[in-house]
């Protein structure tokens, strides 16, 4: 993933626009790209953008998790926006929902 | 007699080729005219399946990994095996939740969502032979 394009840095929020398949290979590479992001800056907020997603597994739930453990599990620390129906009901699945915000797709609307 | 199917894809337990498994899975499941979330369903198990090969079976390791895919009516057949570690504890490994590797983010969802998006699982597992994940879904139209 392209550093600069994906990752926008807004005052202490980190927005990552996340691939077209988040799996294994590329939960790893997040992770690191972030990891580097977040030793040189501050960061309070990493928000997900899963517009350009359209397939997620178990390594993105972890991923999700892994960020929201590193950024001291506070309430709203990490958010997930513009989820399509399979990555909603994946997130759903895993519980996830319980710590982290989740916005669906506005153009989906209600399934 | 019942119209079947069928292929098997060996390939190196790289994580890159996660993905070509689960797009193998979804081409060749197109012949029973799946709906997009029964693909969506398919391509997650496999997902899950050979990642749990690349992570664990062989941790690292670069060995074979093979899937065998069969159509039978409406109904397709995943098998996915590894020759690595094997699990010792399968019932412990299919906990939601479980997982031997939390320092590297890694969910403990990965059979979980197998059982969840497919509609039988068997894993035959034994410590140093290796795992075969055995999945069947069937296709509603």
């Amino acid at each position: 993933m392209n550093e600069k394009n994906e990752y926008e840095l807004d005052g202490t929020s980190l927005t990552v626009h996340l691939p077209a398949e988040v799996d294994h290979p590329v939960s790893d590479s997040v992770r690191k790209l972030s990891d580097r992001i977040m030793g040189r800056n501050y960061i309070r907020t990493m928000i997900f953008d899963f517009k350009g997603t359209c397939f997620m597994d178990s390594s993105g739930i972890g991923l999700l998790m892994g960020r929201y453990r590193a950024l001291g599990m506070k309430k709203g620390c990490v958010k997930a926006v513009n989820v399509n129906g399979h990555i909603h009901r994946i997130l759903q699945l895993s519980g996830v929902h319980r710590y982290i915000e989740i916005q669906r797709n506005q153009e989906e609307g209600e399934e | 007699m019942e119209h079947t199917n069928e292929m098997t894809l060996i390939f190196d337990s790289r994580p890159v080729n996660e993905g070509l498994a689960r797009v193998t899975a979804a081409s060749f499941l197109t012949q029973l005219n799946p709906t997009l979330e029964e693909v969506a369903d398919v391509k997650t198990a496999v997902s899950e399946a050979v990642t749990n090969c690349i992570i664990h079976g062989y941790e690292g390791e670069v060995h074979k990994i093979r899937m065998d895919l069969k159509l039978a009516g409406g109904d397709l057949f995943v098998d996915i095996t590894d020759h690595g570690t094997g699990i010792a504890d399968v019932k412990k490994a299919m906990e939601p939740l479980y997982t031997t590797k939390p320092d590297k983010d890694r969910s403990g969802m990965g059979f979980t969502f197998m059982e969840a998006f497919m509609d039988e699982i068997t894993v035959e597992s034994a410590p140093g032979k290796g795992t075969c994940v055995r999945m069947k879904k069937t296709i509603r139209r």
